[in-house]
């Protein structure tokens, strides 16, 4: 077992781990965060999707072990308890969701590739979403979830700006 | 838990590492980022007794501007390189093959020497690292040694590192003058591993000859490759008389094990492989042109 010390939605966790448990079930079962989705556990889903120390990464292809140190955050650090943030509001009303299983993976990669692109095109919208799979809502709604974050945070921003 | 029981090792530096290494021999692995190991590890397509972290070797990782080259540390991740401005002014070629690496969460834990050395034939970086001779650094408990890239890949998922031996840096020669340079792949779903793709730099004088030019073809062998025979009759051609088409063509009969699998024949794969070949030749040399 190795010792582990993870900040985790700002809690900080330490912990004795078996050095094959990945962060996903380290997550899942240690934390009892289940919020963060196994899907394929290899790496070909995105279901499983956090922020580690603000990179967005595939938890089924890290192990806990390698997280020592680190600050992560998943689908339950993404908004304060009882809000949405501005992507998953963009989720709801734009039918980015049927099922729900895929969604913790994709609201948190669009959450990181807003940060980093406030303004993207459909284009660039479609090349960083391709990472994470769907099989029951459809794309269509997704794409339109993610484009009306952007065009929703940045409204704020210019609000913002004129207050 | 997916994978098999492992010991874990998070050594902090390079001599540390080979150290280990060394002990441990061949039931030891290193990992990198792991975006290649653990999906094996997790399916157990490979066990392996140790797992030696080079995570937290800070040595590995960064990019360093040298006379004529920059070096880029083997920990360092694709993310990284991706955002880096040396890299896209230096080493185009490497900058634009980057973001067709997986998906961007896939890139902020990859690394260039995990992609090097996991040396998947169908993966881009192996595939620029042959087309612009760059350089491979490694080091062992005996010392430190550098391979050429065109005898590092030595067969399917193989390279020329031994056990006790740790990629550490790549060196990517400096291209100055009037270059191009172009990646082209072609997958059913985008970012997947690539069917085929090529990646060409080429050099022309003042009057558009071909002064120099690198053609690496991936997914179409067990290891990247070089259209030798290509580059070497396009040496001293004007442009102008140059069909894209042509050299792709050519490109492809000097391959002997193009792979058939679910995504086709081998026949298919040439087709495709060629097509990509005439487009990267034609993204090159128009922006060498322009240069």
């Amino acid at each position: 077992m190795a010792e582990i010390r993870v900040e985790v939605n700002g809690t900080v966790r330490r912990s004795a781990v078996e050095p094959r448990l990945t962060l996903a079930d380290y997550l899942r079962v240690d934390c009892q965060l289940t919020g963060t989705h196994l899907g394929c556990e290899h790496g070909v889903c995105g279901a499983c999707t956090v922020l580690v120390d603000g990179a967005a990464v595939r938890a089924c292809l890290v192990f806990a072990v390698q997280a020592d140190g680190a600050e992560v955050t998943t689908i339950e650090g993404i908004a304060p308890d009882g809000e949405l943030s501005a992507v998953q509001t963009a989720f709801r009303e734009h039918h980015g969701l049927q099922c729900g299983f895929c969604t913790p993976g994709f609201v948190v990669s669009a959450t990181a590739f807003l940060r980093d692109n406030p303004s993207p095109t459909d284009d660039q919208i479609r090349d960083a979403m391709a990472g994470n799979l769907c099989r029951c809502t459809g794309y269509q709604g997704i794409l339109n979830a993610v484009r009306a974050a952007a065009q929703s945070s940045q409204e704020r921003g210019n609000d913002d700006r004129a207050s | 838990m997916k994978p098999a029981r492992f010991d874990y090792h998070a050594p902090v530096s390079v001599e540390e590492t080979v150290a280990l290494l060394a002990s441990l021999g061949e039931d030891a692995k290193v990992i990198a980022g792991g975006q290649s190991l653990v999906p094996m590890l997790a399916l157990r397509l490979a066990v392996f007794d140790h797992l030696v972290d080079v995570g937290r070797v800070a040595r590995l990782r960064g990019v360093e501007r040298r006379d004529g080259s920059v070096w880029i540390g083997a920990g360092t991740t694709q993310a990284a390189v991706e955002r880096s401005g040396d890299i896209a002014e230096l080493v185009p070629l490497l900058a634009r093959a980057t973001p067709l690496i997986g998906h961007f969460q896939i890139r902020n834990r990859g690394t260039i020497g995990g992609s090097l050395a996991h040396a998947d034939a169908a993966a881009e970086y192996p595939a620029v690292a042959l087309t612009l001779d760059a350089e491979l650094e490694a080091v062992s408990p005996t010392g430190r040694r550098t391979v050429p890239a065109a005898e590092f890949f030595t067969g399917l998922w193989s390279t020329a590192l031994a056990a006790d031996e740790l990629l550490t840096g790549v060196t990517f020669p400096v291209w100055r003058g009037r270059s191009g340079f172009a990646v082209e792949e072609f997958a059913r779903r985008r970012r997947d591993f690539a069917i085929a793709g090529a990646a060409v730099a080429v050099e022309l004088d003042d009057d558009d000859r071909v002064t120099r030019c690198g053609i690496g073809l991936f997914g179409l062998g067990p290891t990247p490759a070089r259209a030798h025979a290509v580059e070497k009759e396009l040496a001293g051609r004007h442009v102008t008389e140059i069909v894209a088409e042509d050299i792709g063509h050519s490109a492809m009969s000097g391959l002997e094990s193009v792979p058939t699998d679910q995504n086709g024949p081998a026949s298919y794969r040439r087709r495709v492989g060629a097509a990509m070949v005439a487009r990267a030749w034609r993204r090159a040399v128009e922006e060498a042109g322009n240069g």
